[in-house]
């Protein structure tokens, strides 16, 4: 990493596939990626569901809690041109150390094949991986 | 228009946060030491986080200057 080297790093246990919470790891991990952190991002259940390539690029749900205010966000999103998840994704690898893990579990659970999932997932860990791989780093679970 | 001169002007008003930082960032890599890049940004979050970035990964801040409805900030890579 050059300039950026430092031994910080930031770990997101990404469950949910809502677009507005996708929205907020992608954000998070990119402002880390940019600012030189290690950065790996842990896909469970809906996480790992929203990185199937046959939907990756299709419209998800707002989360559920937030009532109508969801569409509201959503057009705003659309309105401002706000890039997609994905999108912040791929621009935060382009810039920084940013990796994408899947969980085995999930993956058996749903029957997904790792061909399935969209290439930056770079491979499929357990969970006691991800932990030893977030030590001495920060865990948020979104 | 900025005063401060650049070796490169890079137009990020249409980028959304983080948008314009990964774009600044990106094109630091690819400049030769010695250079300016300025960077237009209407993104409010750009505000601290280019000054945050430019600080943690050692470069100069230039200027910051603003425009009507955008800023622009003039990058100087050194090293």
């Amino acid at each position: 990493m050059g300039e950026d080297a430092t031994s910080d790093k930031l770990a997101i246990a990404l469950f949910s596939g809502t677009v507005d919470r996708l929205q907020a790891a992608a954000t998070m991990a990119a402002g880390a990626a940019a600012m030189g952190m290690e950065t790996h991002i842990f896909l469970m259940f809906w996480g790992v569901d929203a990185f199937r390539k046959d939907v990756i690029d299709t419209t998800r749900p707002v989360s559920a809690e937030y009532g109508d205010r969801g569409k509201e966000v959503a057009a705003a999103m659309e309105a401002k041109g706000v890039p997609p998840w994905h999108a912040v994704l791929r621009m935060a690898a382009d810039v920084g150390d940013l990796h994408v893990h899947a969980c085995a579990m999930t993956m058996d659970l749903l029957d997904i094949p790792m061909e399935h999932l969209d290439p930056m997932v770079e491979d499929v860990i357990g969970v006691a991986t991800f932990v030893e791989l977030s030590r001495d780093g920060n865990i948020l679970f979104i | 228009m900025g005063t401060t001169t650049a070796d490169l002007e890079i137009d990020a008003r249409g980028s959304f946060c983080p948008g314009p930082l990964m774009e600044l960032i990106k094109a630091v890599r690819q400049s030769d030491v010695g250079k300016k890049i300025a960077v237009l940004s209407r993104d409010p979050g750009s505000r601290t986080d280019i000054p945050a970035w430019v600080k943690k990964a050692g470069h100069d801040l230039v200027a910051i200057e603003d425009a009507d409805d955008y800023a622009r900030f003039v990058v100087e890579k050194t090293h």
